[in-house]
């Protein structure tokens, strides 16, 4: 009695990753990090997120529509959640919905489906959203919050939501009184009018190591970084080099003129470095394919950010340097492509 | 300090080293060891297929209605080199014809089909007498006629591989007994039940090579197969010293345990586990003076030289989530593995998929009317928890989770984007022909690409271009001789008709009258 | 203006013209230095050809097609036995579009070769003169036979023939030349609903 069978290829273990599991355990380890930022300025950056994941979410769906592909299948990757949440948590707190909606649509619809959608996009899509509306809505982009602890935060959630969907200020309140510059920002304007690092760093804004607040929010990316590392999700070179580089050449810096260039510990905890470092560099499609290349893109971006925060235009340089590194990825891949058993 | 390849070749087994990349799997091996290994009786009919491995199919050496006797020679190989098919049973022809023959493309093909009589009698068996101090060549020779090809799964003809080793003077024997891929556990019952017999293939191979020294690499969860193989071995030697005879050669047979990893059980990772070398590109491991053969080679070597006996059986590992008493039987060449798995409690309700070979390299057939054939070392079933695909594919994300896992240190990305558009050049300069086929990179893939299709469809894509591009190129050739040829003669035939010209008008100017 | 103004833009000029002289003498002189010896296109766009010999696209042979290709004069869609193959590697090294094969020229056919029914032949020779690469061995009065190895399928023994004795026979791939198969995009996941209803 023959019995029949239907065929397949080898091999014929199903694999037990997927783009979901992936994606969402990226989303887990952000966790650590947005609740220390909602400890530190408010639920503003919960709005934030709220607001950038619908219109993600919404935009995906559309252009997945206008490009005839499997919408549903395309939502269940959580990419666009991805984008979304990256993008949200570089973005004040109280920054109006317009500033989401901006950068949405630049991340999901141009920088990501026009080139192809899923594993096409040359460039890192949160960051070309964060950079568009950098350049665009310079005033709402500086409107930071001072850190405070809970209960004494500045703007408490109704306000918050108000001034987010107005795009104004929270009631009977100036941006002026509630706005204050970012650690980076204050380092910035204090070194150009001539002050050394140590007198800047005596006001208030900042702790310990970098910015008050933002240095444990720092710390709480770098734990969730930990983790996806330990999980296998992003690999160590990134991280490292990126990291490593900022160190090593701020060291330079520090010693070679302490007045005007911070230590490199001040360089590591402010700003976007470590979430940069392990989250937003490590971004698989537009960074390099093997791991001998992310060693030069990571210390690539490093030294980028050294350099534009240091001389560039803006205070914090993370996001162009990735851009910028995310153009030299297909040469960095080019000359690191794994050597071949036997050659 | 680095030393020259061989030199270190030599140095096998002193120490282990790792290979790149790689898997820790799930086992499942267990289930099928349970059981000891038993004889598969004999089916009411076999079908042997006249195309075993790659080549030409043998051409058959019976006619239908002629009786044969089991060992008795029923088929020739010519290419690529020559070898034999052997009836697995005493009977008699009952045809020979179209019939499913175990093939991946799943294509019918000539079969030689016997009615077993039953008796189950040899033909006149010839052992070599005194193996110890019979000539290399003679065993070769007979290891040649008994038919005997790899039994990992490669089965490339073992004689060829003894020669090639000859010529190239090796220094180290392997016997590769790390059986890496899962579900598959028919080496270790070989090496638990029948270890005699594996060391004095290994200790008969030694001398038909030449070798040095011995290694016998198990891996080193296989902890029964391990004690009965060494006990074995300290059995042969202490019987060797015994009998007087010269022992330096079986002093240097020794077992090794290398890690569970899979695919640690190809010859080229298993090699750079023993020696740290990696075999170049273009070259095979006997330049390096080191030979693999499976244990089950072994054994089988063991059969032709010390009884007479060709290869007309192996112990083939019946398995899966969709048998009942998943087992090990020896089973003759030929039996249809319907008649296996009857053997091994039938099918479960919810089987789905029926694999020749291991889960992660081995090939779905269509029907269980296929029958045995040489390479076949497990009849894996699985159900449709095991196999069904739950994901669509996407797009590759570019993880490089893929080349993290590669044995051949490939970037298997890369390959599956030059392969998709066309660019086959590029793949092979990419290093398309280290693919092993292993089927690590499709295993860790989160967008669930069939990477390894790819790759088997991008090999033979390169192989058909190569073919047709030496083609034009001779075409060309020709073309510009025939051209050239032509352009001779004509020109030969313009000057002769210049010269004959030249010739009449002399003859003119010469006789101007004669010519009215 | 005044003199001020006349002498920046003097200046200006004069640097920028100073500026863009050095510079294309610069490359001028880089274009010579480093200039590599590349095969003239002729010989790569041959070398894509099939080289069938058959004539089909209208040139006797292949060597002239390519020529008319390089000169601009033939499109690179004339080619049945090179297939939409070999027109997309010939828009690839041109960096022109790909265009459908021209049905004027033939369609693309599997590959045959010529078979000679040896019943029937005459030896009159007419087919090894024929034949662009001398693939049909013979001589006058003598069996003549098609060498398969060589014989590319271009049909130009076919017509001198005076007793239609070739015909051209495709040769399937045996088992022994199987290919596996070009995997298929997986759209939607595959539901186990599905697969024990077609199992069995």
């Amino acid at each position: 009695m023959t019995r029949r069978f239907d065929t397949g290829f080898a091999p014929h273990i199903p694999a037990r990753a997927s783009v979901a599991s992936v994606m969402r355990q990226v989303l887990y380890a952000l966790i650590p990090g947005v609740l220390a930022h909602c400890w530190y300025f408010g639920p503003g950056v919960l709005l934030q997120i709220l607001l950038a994941s619908l219109f993600a979410v919404g935009l995906e769906a559309a252009m997945l529509r206008l490009r005839r592909r499997p919408v549903l299948q395309g939502l269940q990757d959580f990419s666009a959640l991805v984008t979304a949440v990256l993008f949200a948590l570089c973005l004040p707190p109280l920054a109006p919905w317009w500033i989401a909606l901006t950068g949405m649509f630049f991340a999901i619809v141009i920088a990501k489906h026009l080139y192809g959608g899923l594993g096409h996009n040359v460039f890192n899509p949160a960051m070309v959203g964060y950079v568009v509306v950098l350049i665009c809505f310079p005033q709402s982009m500086t409107q930071w919050l001072p850190a405070a602890a809970p209960g004494s935060w500045s703007v408490g959630l109704w306000d918050s939501i108000a001034s987010v969907l107005s795009g104004g200020p929270p009631a009977t309140l100036q941006w002026d009184a509630i706005s204050q510059a970012t650690p980076l920002d204050t380092l910035r304007t204090g070194v150009n009018s001539g002050m050394t690092v140590d007198e800047i760093r005596a006001a208030p804004v900042f702790g310990d190591f970098g910015g008050l607040g933002w240095e444990w929010i720092a710390n709480w990316y770098a734990l969730g970084g930990l983790w996806l590392l330990w999980r296998r999700i992003i690999s160590w070179q990134v991280p490292v080099t990126m990291i490593g580089s900022v160190v090593l050449l701020g060291l330079l810096a520090y010693f070679a003129d302490p007045g005007s260039n911070p230590s490199p510990m001040q360089h590591v905890f402010s700003g976007a470095l470590v979430l940069g470092a392990f989250f937003i560099a490590t971004d698989p499609v537009s960074g390099c394919a093997s791991n001998r290349g992310r060693l030069v893109f990571g210390a690539g971006v490093g030294i980028l950010t050294l350099v534009i925060r240091r001389w560039g235009g803006y205070p914090d340089g993370v996001a162009f340097a990735v851009l910028m590194m995310n153009m030299a990825a297909p040469l960095i891949d080019r000359y690191t492509v794994p050597r071949c058993y036997g050659k | 300090m680095r030393l020259p390849a061989r030199e270190q070749a030599e140095l096998a087994g002193q120490r282990l080293y790792h290979f790149h990349g790689g898997l820790r799997l799930r086992h499942n091996k267990e289930v099928s060891c349970r059981s000891p290994l038993r004889r598969s009786r004999l089916p009411p009919r076999l079908y042997v297929p006249l195309l075993q491995h790659a080549g030409e199919p043998a051409s058959a050496l019976v006619v239908p209605g002629q009786l044969v006797l089991k060992g008795e020679a029923i088929a020739r190989f010519e290419q690529p080199v020559a070898g034999f098919l052997h009836a697995p049973t005493s009977g008699s022809i009952a045809a020979i014809a179209r019939h499913a023959i175990s093939h991946p493309s799943g294509q019918e093909g000539l079969a030689v089909i016997i009615r077993p009589d039953g008796r189950d009698q040899w033909c006149a068996l010839q052992p070599v007498v005194d193996w110890q101090t019979a000539e290399p060549i003679t065993l070769r020779q007979k290891i040649g006629e008994a038919g005997i090809v790899g039994l990992g799964g490669a089965v490339f003809p073992t004689s060829a591989k003894l020669s090639d080793a000859h010529d190239k003077t090796i220094h180290t024997l392997i016997i590769n007994g790390a059986e890496c891929e899962p579900w598959i556990s028919c080496d270790e019952m070989l090496m638990r039940e029948q270890a005699a017999r594996v060391i004095a293939g290994a200790a008969i191979l030694q001398r038909a090579t030449e070798a040095r020294q011995t290694l016998i690499a198990i891996e080193d969860q296989m902890g029964e197969a391990g004690e009965r193989l060494q006990a074995a071995l300290d059995a042969f030697q202490a019987n060797s010293r015994h009998d007087g005879r010269n022992a330096s050669g079986q002093e240097q047979i020794r077992m090794v345990k290398v890690t569970t990893i899979y695919p640690e059980g190809g010859e080229r990772q298993l090699i750079q586990v023993l020696t740290g070398l990696e075999v170049p590109a273009g070259q095979r491991p006997t330049d390096l003076g080191l030979l693999c053969q499976n244990v089950a080679t072994a054994a089988a070597v063991a059969d032709a030289i010390l009884e007479g006996k060709p290869l007309v059986e192996r112990v083939v590992t019946i398995t899966g989530s969709g048998v009942h008493q998943p087992a090990n039987l020896l089973a003759l060449l030929g039996t249809p593995i319907s008649d296996l798995i009857e053997q091994c409690g039938g099918y479960r309700q919810d089987a789905a998929r029926l694999l020749l070979g291991g889960p992660m390299m081995g090939y779905a057939l269509s029907s269980d009317a296929n029958p045995m054939i040489k390479a076949a070392n497990c009849v894996l079933v699985l159900n449709h928890a095991d196999i069904a695909a739950e994901h669509p594919e996407l797009p590759c994300i570019r993880c490089g989770e893929c080349a993290r896992v590669c044995p051949s240190i490939l970037l298997p990305q890369q390959l599956q984007w030059d392969i998709r558009n066309g660019l086959l050049a590029d793949a092979s300069a990419h290093g398309l022909d280290a693919c092993i086929e292993c089927g690590c990179c499709d295993f860790v893939c989160p967008s669930q690409i069939p990477l390894t299709q790819w790759f088997r469809f991008g090999k033979a894509q390169w192989q058909q271009q190569l073919q047709e591009q030496s083609a034009a190129t001779l075409a060309r050739q020709r073309f510009e001789a025939r051209e050239l040829r032509l352009a001779a003669a004509d020109q030969q035939r313009q000057q002769k008709l210049a010269q004959k010209r030249q010739s009449l008008k002399e003859r003119r100017s010469r006789q101007p009258g004669d010519e009215t | 203006m005044s003199e001020q103004t006349w002498l920046a833009l003097a200046w200006a000029v004069l640097s920028i013209s100073a500026l863009g002289i050095a510079m294309g003498l610069g490359l001028g002189w880089a274009a010579r230095r480093f200039r590599v010896e590349a095969d003239p296109v002729v010989e790569q766009i041959n070398q894509l050809l099939p080289q069938t010999q058959c004539g089909q696209c209208g040139y006797p042979g292949c060597r002239p097609y390519a020529t008319a290709i390089a000169a601009g004069e033939a499109e690179i869609n004339q080619c049945p036995p090179g297939g939409s193959a070999g027109i997309k590697a010939l828009a690839d090294l041109l960096g022109r579009e790909v265009l459908e094969l021209n049905p004027q020229n033939g369609q693309e056919k599997p590959k045959a070769v010529a078979v000679i029914d040896e019943q029937v032949c005459i030896g009159c020779t007419l087919c090894i003169q024929a034949c662009p690469v001398d693939a049909i061995l013979g001589a006058a009065k003598q069996m003549h036979t098609v060498i398969e190895s060589a014989c590319t399928g271009c049909d130009l023994c076919l017509p001198p023939c005076p007793v239609d004795c070739i015909s051209m026979v495709v040769r399937p791939p045996a088992i022994t030349g199987w290919q596996p198969a070009r995997p298929a995009m997986r759209v939607v996941a595959a539901s186990r609903n599905a697969m024990r209803a077609g199992a069995g």
